[in-house]
């Protein structure tokens, strides 16, 4: 794995950890996650933020036979954990989202050579989706309306704020317009989500974000 | 560390004891020891959360159930017993909210030890602990900010917040676990 320089932010941990993020941000923390134990440890260190509270919590009596009544959920034998699969592209948030590997991708072309697979999109306007970039191909110039996180799955690509390889993650918040451009050599791939629609800055693209279902 | 149930880490119990007792052995007993301590607190955690009287006594029988079913899973070298209750309640809490299930980071595998080092888990557990104290001592209105997000009343947007905690031991004390974990997965 490619030296990560691009982590998730102190308040995205904290976010994941709280139960605070969208689907769409969760998935993309789970996701970098998997593959940074840096970020693994210090969701593990807001998670024991969480663990503190929970020891502190006013109790709240159970039910009158709660324990019997929990008891008999439990199976005779538990079910063993799902095989980690070594060879897979995805980490296992991502293929529980896609419902297989890479290979299982439906994607769908959106102009320029640019394909994209939307994963989830919630009421609030949250959206994930994966984005296959050829190599050298820029992304359509755009701002957000809301915070953008992108990590990159493979291959890499720059922008006005720096580069990003596999492993990255790029937060822009709304204030930032760029245009992502894949870097030569290999096809980029990435999880890109977003908390509110993007904002396309010139005409044509526009048109296009019709396309991009966004 | 051997099974003396009444060993204690820094004035509380050291839980670890029950649940490898729940993972080895199936005990009933240590099980109901886990139940008495964290049924009413993952209770009362839903609850403040927004989740009915009725809701709450659900899932929380269904956290309980998850703490039985996925015993083996625990690792206590990276999180003290009431960090993995309080995950495992947050992701049935959220799962109840959006009816699908939350994406979780890939857990490590397991290499061929298994059982981590004593010294380590019990260190983690009296930082847990001091991390307790530590939010006690915070200003009112920082540790009101806290619970808030952790209870599920701040969106994300508005957690930018420093915490104003010391963290960074428990991190480092994890990511140490991590790496002995990749060593032996290599």
């Amino acid at each position: 794995m490619h030296d990560i320089r691009h982590h998730l932010s102190d308040a995205l941990l904290l976010g994941h950890a709280a139960g605070a993020l969208s689907e769409a941000f969760d998935l993309v923390v789970a996701t970098h996650v998997s593959v940074c134990d840096d970020c693994r440890a210090k969701l593990g260190a807001y998670d024991a933020l969480g663990g503190a509270l929970l020891e502190d919590m006013p109790e709240t009596a159970p039910a009158s036979g709660s324990l019997a009544a929990t008891l008999d959920r439990l199976p005779a034998e538990p079910p063993a954990a799902p095989a980690a699969d070594a060879d897979a592209t995805f980490p296992e948030p991502l293929r529980r989202a896609v419902g297989g590997d890479l290979s299982s991708v439906r994607w769908r072309r959106i102009g320029g050579g640019v394909a994209q697979a939307v994963l989830t999109r919630d009421k609030d306007g949250a959206s994930v989706r994966l984005l296959r970039i050829p190599a050298g191909v820029a992304v359509p110039d755009h701002g957000h309306n809301g915070a953008e996180l992108t990590l990159v799955l493979r291959g890499a690509f720059h922008d006005e704020v720096d580069s990003f390889g596999r492993g990255d993650v790029e937060i822009a918040d709304p204030a930032l317009s760029h245009q992502p451009v894949a870097a030569r050599g290999e096809d980029c791939i990435c999880l890109a989500a977003t908390d509110a629609p993007l904002r396309f800055n010139a005409f044509l693209p526009r048109l296009a974000q019709g396309l991009f279902g966004i | 560390m051997t099974g003396h149930d009444a060993d204690v880490t820094t004035g509380d119990r050291d839980w670890a004891i029950e649940i490898r007792a729940v993972r080895d052995r199936r005990d009933q007993a240590a099980f109901a020891r886990l139940f008495d301590h964290f049924a009413p607190r993952v209770k009362g955690f839903l609850i403040r959360g927004g989740a009915s009287p009725s809701e709450a006594e659900d899932v929380m029988q269904e956290v309980m159930a998850t703490l039985w079913r996925k015993s083996h899973m625990f690792d206590a070298s990276r999180a003290s017993l009431s960090t993995w209750i309080f995950t495992i309640a947050r992701n049935r809490r959220i799962d109840m909210i959006r009816r699908t299930r939350r994406p979780e980071p890939e857990d490590l595998p397991w290499g061929p030890n298994p059982e981590p080092p004593q010294a380590e888990a019990l260190a983690l557990a009296q930082e847990t602990d001091q991390l307790g104290r530590a939010i006690a001592e915070l200003p009112d209105a920082q540790r009101q900010l806290i619970e808030r997000a952790y209870f599920g009343e701040l969106s994300h947007s508005e957690i930018a917040f420093e915490t104003g905690l010391p963290l960074g031991t428990i991190k480092s004390r994890i990511r140490l676990a991590l790496e002995r974990l990749r060593r032996q997965m290599v």
